[in-house]
C-alpha cells in the first residue's frame, strides 16, 4: 500500500498529461489522415485558445466565455485551413508543411505582440479547478476528469466517423483523396470539417490543460504540441485509437521518468521512443500500411 | 566574363543602396554637430522582446525615468544632453551581438544592461574590444564582469545571493532538506542553484536536486519528488513563466518556495495570490529601506501614470520592479562617471568608474577591482496572499 | 565544353568571393562614417554565416529533396565543438566556473599560435577547429542517418527534429558538464573580428557546395529529388547518395555552427531550438528551394528585415494617427505576414530553382537577341 501511495501521484499526473496530449493528438492525426500534412500550427492554435479564454473571461461571464472560446478557436482553425493550406492543395507536400511552419511562426509572433510577452494566469473554471482526494492523494478535479472526458469525446468522434455522412466522407478522403473527389465528395468541405473538429478538440484540450497548468505564454503550446504529434505517430498516424493509446503511453512514461529523477531526459526519451518506433514499425502501433505510389 | 563581373558589382551596389534608403532606426537622430547642442550617447542594451522581454522593458523604464530626472550632464564645464540609444537584444545571444555592435557603431560612450546574464556575457567581448564601458543592471552571474575590465554592475552576484538564500532557508524555516529545482539550459538558474547547494550543504543540510527541461509545463512530478524527499523548502530560481506554473502546483503540497531576484514580478504576485502558496524571494530593492528608495518609488509611480504606453511596458500595473530601480541606479552611476571623467571617451569613463561612489536607491555603489559592488545585505520579500501584495520579510545577510 | 563550363564556374565563384570581400571592407568603412548605417556590418556578418547554413540546408532539402528538420542540432554540435576546442587554457577556469576548468585542457588555435607564430598560427588553428567541428557534425549525421534516412518525407522531418532535441538534451546534461559546461554559456574563445574574414570563409564553403551540386553527385541528388523511383531505376544508389547528401549538409551545418559561435561570441545550447531550424528553413523558402544564390539573397533579406529595416515598427513613438499599432513585437508580426505571402503566392521563392548567373544570361540573351546566346 505504501508503494502504491508513492506511485499513485505519478500515475495520476501521467494519465492526466496523457489525456491532454490525446486531445491535441487527435487534431494532428485527423488532419494527417486526410491531407498527409503535419499541421505544425496545431500546437499554436491550442495556445491561442488559452489566450482567448483569458481575455474572454474579463469581458463576459463564464458560461458565455467557454462557448465563445470554442467558437473563436474553431473559426481560427477553419480560417488557417482556408487561407494557408487550401491554395496549396496541388503543391508538393513540402510546400504545405512549410506553410504550416509559417502559420505557426505567425501565430506565435502575433500572440507575443498582443500580450507583450507576459505570461498570463489562466482563469479558474469552477467545478474542475477544485481539489479532490483520490485514494488518499490530493489532486485537482481536472486531473480526474480529463481521462473520462477524453474517452467520451473520442467515443463521439468514433461515432462521427463511423456512423455519419461526414464521417464516411472523411474516411473516403483519407483512403483515397482523388477517388473520393471523383465520387462526388466535396473534398474542401470535408477538410474544413476536419479542421473544425480538430480545433474544437484543441479548444477543449486547452481548457483542461490550462486549468491544470495555469500559465499561458506564447510558446507554451510548442512542446505539448510536438509531444502530441509524437503520440499520434507512435500510435499510427491517421488512427484515432492509436493516437489516444500513444498519448497515454507517452504521458505516463514521461512522468515515471521524472519520478525516477531523470527529468533532464524526459523529452529526449519521448523523441527516442518515436525514432525507435519509426524505425521498427514505421506505420506506428495501429497504422495502416501505405502503398508506395509511382 | 566582364559583364558578369560588372553586373555582380552593380547588384551589390544596388543592395547597399537599398540598405541606405530604408535603414535608419533607433535613436541615432539629430547628430550633434548641426544644432550646436552637445550630446553624449548612452547605449541601452536590453531585451524588449523574446523570453526576457517583459523584464527588460521594466529595466528600460527605470533608465528612461532616470533620464527624465537628469537629462543633461556637465562635462569639462560644458552642458551635454544625454541621448539614450535603445537597442533590443531580443533575449537571444546572436541577436544581442548584433544589437551590441549597433551600439558600438552608434558611438555610444557607455552602455547599460542587460536583463539576463547570458546576453550580457555575449555582448561583453564586443564592448571590451570597442573600449566602451558597460554597467550591468540586474545580471547577477559572476561571468559577466569576470576577466572583463570594461564590464561593471550595480547588483549583487549569484554566489552571494545563493548563499544568503541558503541562510534564509535555515534561519527562517529551520530546513534540513531542500529541494533545488533549476531550469535545464539556463545558466542563471543552474548557477544560482549551484551556489545555494554549496552553502546549504556547508550549513549541514541535504539537497535533492532536479532540472526542468525547457518547454515542460507539468510540474507535478517535481512537487511529488519534493514531497517524497520530505523537503522543508523548495529552492526554485527560475524564469517567471516557469515560476508561476510551479507556484500553482506547489501550493497543495504546502512546502514554502524560495527563489532569486527574477521572482520580483507581478506575475508571481498573481500566481501566489491565486494559489495561496508560501513564496519568499530575494530582491535588490525595498522602498522602505532608505529615503532615496521611497523617493524613487513615488517619483517613478507618478512618471508611469503620465503615459499609458509606459504603464503597458510595466506589465499594466504600477508595481515598482527592482530591475527598474537598478536601471535607475545604473544610469545615475554612468552620469557620475562621465562627470568625473570630464570626457565622452570610453576609456576615460572606464577609469573614472573605478573611483565612483554613489548612494543609489538600491544601496551604495562602489566598484571593486572586478567591477562588482559590495552589497552585503539582500532584501527578502514575500507574498501576502490575502492582500495580494508583496511585503518585506527581512534583510538577510550571511551567518558567520 | 563541360570542362570549360566547370572552369568558368570556379572562376566566377572565386571572383565573386573576392568582390564580396572587397565590398565588405568598404562596408565597414561606410558603416563607421555614415549615420543610420550602424547595423550594416553586424547584418552582413550574420548574413555571411547564415548564408552558409542556409545553403547547406538547401543542399539537403532543396537539391536532394530530403525534408530534414534537424539542422539546429548539427549547428549546435559544430558550435560547441568549436567553442570547447578553442577556449584559451588560461581562461578555462573562468568559463567552466563550476567544473574546475573542465576536462579539456588545450586550445587548438593557441597550440598552432605557438607553433606557427601568433597571427598566422591562430588563424590556421581556428580553421582547423572549424573543420573538426564540421567533421564531428558529419560523423553524427552518419550515425543518425543509418536508421533515419530510410524514412519518407514527413516521418524523416519529425525524426530528425527529434534527434536535434535529443542532441540538445545530451549537451545540457549535468553529467557531461566538465566537457560541455552543461547549461552554462561557453565564451572567450578565439573568433574572427572583421567582416571580410567571415565573407571569405563562408564564401569558400559555399563555393565547395556549388562544385558538389554541379558534379555527378549533384546531378544524382537532383534526380533523387525529382523522382526517387525513377532515379533508382537509372542505377543511382539511393541509400548511398542520400547518406552522402545528409553527411555533406551536416558537415557544413557544423562548420557554419562554428562560424556562428564565433559571431555570437558566446554559445549556449538553449538557443539552438526547433525555432532556429524553422528560421533557416524559411530563409531557404524565401530564396527559392534549390537555388544557392537564392538562399544567399534570402538570408540577406531575412536578417536585414528581422534585425534592421523593420525596427521602426517596434517603436511606439512612430505611431501616426489614432491607430496605435506600432509596439514591441509588431515588426515580427509584419515580418511573418511577409513570409506567409511569399510561401503562399510566390511558392518558388525569389529565385525558384534558378541561379543569379542564369538570370543575367537570360537578360543578356534577351537584349542581344536569342541566336547568339543559344550558340553557347
Amino acid at each position: 500500500m505504501e508503494l502504491f501511495q508513492k506511485i499513485l501521484p505519478t500515475l495520476l499526473s501521467g494519465i492526466s498529461a496523457g489525456g491532454q496530449y490525446a486531445l491535441i493528438a487527435l487534431g494532428y492525426t485527423m488532419v494527417y489522415g486526410i491531407l498527409r500534412l503535419i499541421n505544425f500550427a496545431h500546437g499554436d492554435i491550442f495556445t491561442v485558445a488559452g489566450f482567448v479564454m483569458f481575455y474572454a473571461i474579463t469581458a463576459m461571464p463564464l458560461y458565455l466565455a467557454i462557448p465563445f472560446t470554442i467558437l473563436v478557436t474553431v473559426l481560427l482553425g477553419f480560417t488557417v485551413e482556408r487561407v494557408a493550406y487550401k491554395p496549396l492543395r496541388s503543391a508538393p507536400r513540402m510546400s504545405v508543411m512549410i506553410s504550416a511552419i509559417g502559420v505557426s511562426y505567425l501565430l506565435q509572433n502575433l500572440m507575443w505582440y498582443v500580450t507583450g510577452g507576459q505570461a498570463q494566469q489562466y482563469p479558474s473554471i469552477p467545478w474542475i479547478s477544485g481539489k479532490v482526494m483520490v485514494l488518499g492523494v490530493e489532486t485537482k478535479v481536472v486531473t480526474v476528469i480529463t481521462p473520462f472526458l477524453t474517452v467520451i469525446l473520442i467515443l463521439l468522434l468514433v461515432f462521427l466517423t463511423k456512423r455519419t455522412k461526414v464521417g464516411l466522407a472523411m474516411r473516403a478522403a483519407a483512403k483515397d483523396f482523388e477517388t473520393a473527389r471523383l465520387m462526388g465528395i466535396k473534398i474542401d468541405r470535408v477538410i474544413s470539417a476536419t479542421f473544425v473538429i480538430g480545433s474544437f478538440l484543441a479548444a477543449v484540450g486547452s481548457m483542461l490543460f490550462f486549468t491544470n497548468y495555469s500559465t499561458v505564454s506564447p510558446t507554451v503550446g510548442m512542446m505539448p504540441g510536438l509531444k502530441a504529434f509524437v503520440a499520434a505517430v507512435f500510435g499510427g498516424i491517421g488512427s484515432i485509437p492509436g493516437a489516444v493509446v500513444g498519448a497515454f503511453i507517452i504521458g505516463i512514461c514521461e512522468n515515471i521518468i521524472r519520478s525516477l529523477g531523470w527529468s533532464t531526459f524526459s523529452d529526449a526519451f519521448t523523441f527516442a521512443l518515436l525514432i525507435v518506433v519509426l524505425c521498427v514499425k514505421p506505420t506506428g502501433l495501429f497504422g495502416e500500411k501505405l502503398e508506395e505510389k509511382v | 566574363m566582364k559583364k558578369v563581373f560588372a553586373l555582380l558589382l552593380t547588384l551589390a551596389m544596388a543592395l547597399s543602396l537599398v540598405a541606405c534608403g530604408s535603414g535608419n532606426n533607433g535613436g541615432d537622430g539629430d547628430g550633434s554637430g548641426d544644432s550646436g547642442e552637445k550630446v553624449v550617447k548612452i547605449g541601452v542594451y536590453e531585451p524588449s522582446s523574446g523570453a526576457n522581454g517583459a523584464g527588460g522593458k521594466k529595466e528600460v523604464l527605470g533608465i528612461e525615468y532616470a533620464n527624465s530626472i537628469a537629462p543633461t550632464v556637465e562635462i569639462g564645464g560644458e552642458e551635454y544632453t544625454v541621448e539614450l540609444v535603445i537597442v533590443d537584444n531580443q533575449s537571444e545571444n546572436d541577436k544581442g551581438v548584433s544589437a551590441a555592435q549597433q551600439l558600438v557603431q552608434e558611438g555610444v560612450s557607455i552602455a547599460l544592461g542587460s536583463y539576463g546574464s547570458g546576453v550580457s556575457m555575449a555582448a561583453a567581448p564586443i564592448f571590451e574590444e570597442a573600449g566602451i564601458p558597460a554597467i550591468g543592471c540586474s545580471c547577477t552571474n559572476p561571468g559577466v564582469t569576470l576577466g572583463n575590465p570594461y564590464y561593471f554592475r550595480v547588483c549583487y552576484l549569484d554566489p552571494f545571493q545563493g548563499s544568503v538564500l541558503a541562510n534564509l532557508a535555515v534561519d527562517e524555516f529551520q530546513a534540513d532538506v531542500a529541494y533545488v529545482f533549476t531550469e535545464l539550459g539556463d545558466d542563471y538558474s543552474v548557477g544560482l542553484g549551484e551556489y545555494f547547494t554549496q552553502e546549504f550543504e556547508r550549513l549541514g543540510g541535504t539537497v535533492v536536486a532536479d532540472q526542468n527541461p525547457a518547454g515542460n509545463t507539468d510540474m507535478s512530478g517535481f512537487i511529488n519528488a519534493a514531497k517524497a524527499a520530505n523537503a522543508d523548502v523548495i529552492f526554485a530560481p527560475s524564469s517567471t513563466t516557469v515560476a508561476s506554473l510551479l507556484i500553482d502546483q506547489a501550493a497543495s503540497a504546502g512546502i514554502p518556495l524560495i527563489a532569486g531576484d527574477t521572482w520580483d514580478d507581478a506575475v508571481i504576485l498573481q500566481a501566489a495570490t491565486k494559489s495561496g502558496a508560501k513564496v519568499y524571494f530575494s530582491t535588490f530593492y525595498d522602498e522602505g529601506a532608505s529615503d532615496e528608495a521611497a523617493a524613487f518609488m513615488n517619483g517613478f509611480k507618478g512618471w508611469l501614470g503620465e503615459n499609458d504606453d509606459k504603464m503597458t511596458n510595466n506589465g499594466g500595473t504600477d508595481t515598482v520592479s527592482a530591475v527598474s530601480a537598478l536601471g535607475y541606479d545604473a544610469y545615475m552611476v554612468a552620469l557620475e562617471a562621465i562627470k568625473a571623467a570630464g570626457s565622452t571617451d570610453g576609456d576615460a569613463i572606464r577609469d573614472a568608474l573605478t573611483g565612483v561612489t554613489y548612494t543609489g536607491v538600491t544601496g551604495d555603489v562602489v566598484f571593486d577591482e572586478e567591477g562588482d559592488v559590495d552589497k552585503n545585505i539582500i532584501f527578502i520579500k514575500g507574498v501576502d496572499a490575502e492582500k495580494g501584495a508583496f511585503y518585506s520579510v527581512k534583510e538577510q545577510g550571511l551567518a558567520e | 565544353m563541360k570542362k570549360q563550363m566547370k572552369g568558368k564556374t570556379l572562376l566566377v565563384t572565386i571572383l565573386t568571393i573576392a568582390v564580396f570581400a572587397a565590398l565588405s571592407v568598404g562596408a565597414e568603412a561606410v558603416a563607421g562614417n555614415v549615420s543610420g548605417m550602424s547595423m550594416l556590418v553586424p547584418v552582413l556578418k550574420k548574413t555571411a554565416v547564415y548564408s552558409l547554413i542556409a545553403v547547406s540546408m538547401n543542399l539537403l532539402n532543396g537539391f536532394t529533396g530530403l525534408f530534414s528538420l534537424g539542422h539546429a542540432g548539427f549547428m549546435l554540435v559544430g558550435a560547441y565543438t568549436y567553442a570547447i576546442l578553442s577556449i584559451p587554457v588560461a581562461k578555462r577556469a573562468g568559463v567552466y566556473q563550476y567544473y574546475d576548468g573542465g576536462i579539456v585542457q588545450f586550445s587548438i588555435p593557441e597550440t598552432f599560435g605557438n607553433l606557427l607564430g601568433e597571427s598566422v598560427g591562430t588563424v590556421v588553428g581556428m580553421l582547423i577547429t572549424l573543420i573538426i567541428a564540421g567533421l564531428i557534425a558529419a560523423f553524427l549525421a552518419w550515425l543518425i542517418g543509418l536508421p533515419v534516412l530510410r524514412l519518407k518525407s514527413d516521418y524523416l522531418a519529425i525524426a530528425t527534429l527529434g534527434f536535434a532535441e535529443i542532441i540538445r538534451t545530451f549537451i545540457q546534461y549535468e553529467g557531461f558538464a566538465p566537457l560541455t559546461n552543461g547549461s552554462n554559456t561557453l565564451r572567450q574563445y578565439a573568433s574572427f573580428k572583421s567582416l571580410y574574414a567571415y565573407v571569405i570563409v563562408a564564401g569558400l564553403c559555399i563555393a565547395v557546395i556549388v562544385l558538389i551540386v554541379n558534379s555527378t553527385y549533384g546531378r544524382a541528388f537532383k534526380a533523387i529529388r525529382d523522382d526517387e523511383i525513377a532515379a533508382e531505376a537509372m542505377g543511382i544508389n539511393l541509400a548511398k547518395h542520400k547518406m552522402m547528401s545528409f553527411i555533406i549538409s551536416s558537415f557544413f551545418a557544423g562548420f557554419g555552427g562554428g562560424l556562428m559561435a564565433m559571431y555570437m561570441a558566446s554559445v549556449q545550447a538553449k538557443s539552438f531550438t526547433v525555432s532556429m531550424t524553422y528560421e533557416i528553413l524559411l530563409i531557404v523558402v524565401i530564396g527559392g528551394i534549390g537555388s544557392i544564390t537564392g538562399s544567399i539573397i534570402g538570408t540577406f533579406l531575412f536578417v536585414g528585415c528581422s534585425e534592421w529595416w523593420l525596427r521602426f515598427l517596434d517603436d511606439s513613438a512612430n505611431n501616426i494617427g489614432g491607430l496605435n499599432l506600432l509596439a514591441p513585437g509588431f515588426r515580427m508580426v509584419v515580418f511573418s505576414i511577409f513570409i506567409m505571402i511569399i510561401v503562399l503566392f510566390f511558392r518558388r521563392g525569389i529565385m525558384g530553382t534558378h541561379e543569379l548567373p542564369d538570370v543575367f544570361r537570360f537578360l543578356r540573351n534577351k537584349i542581344k537577341g536569342k541566336g547568339k546566346g543559344a550558340a553557347k
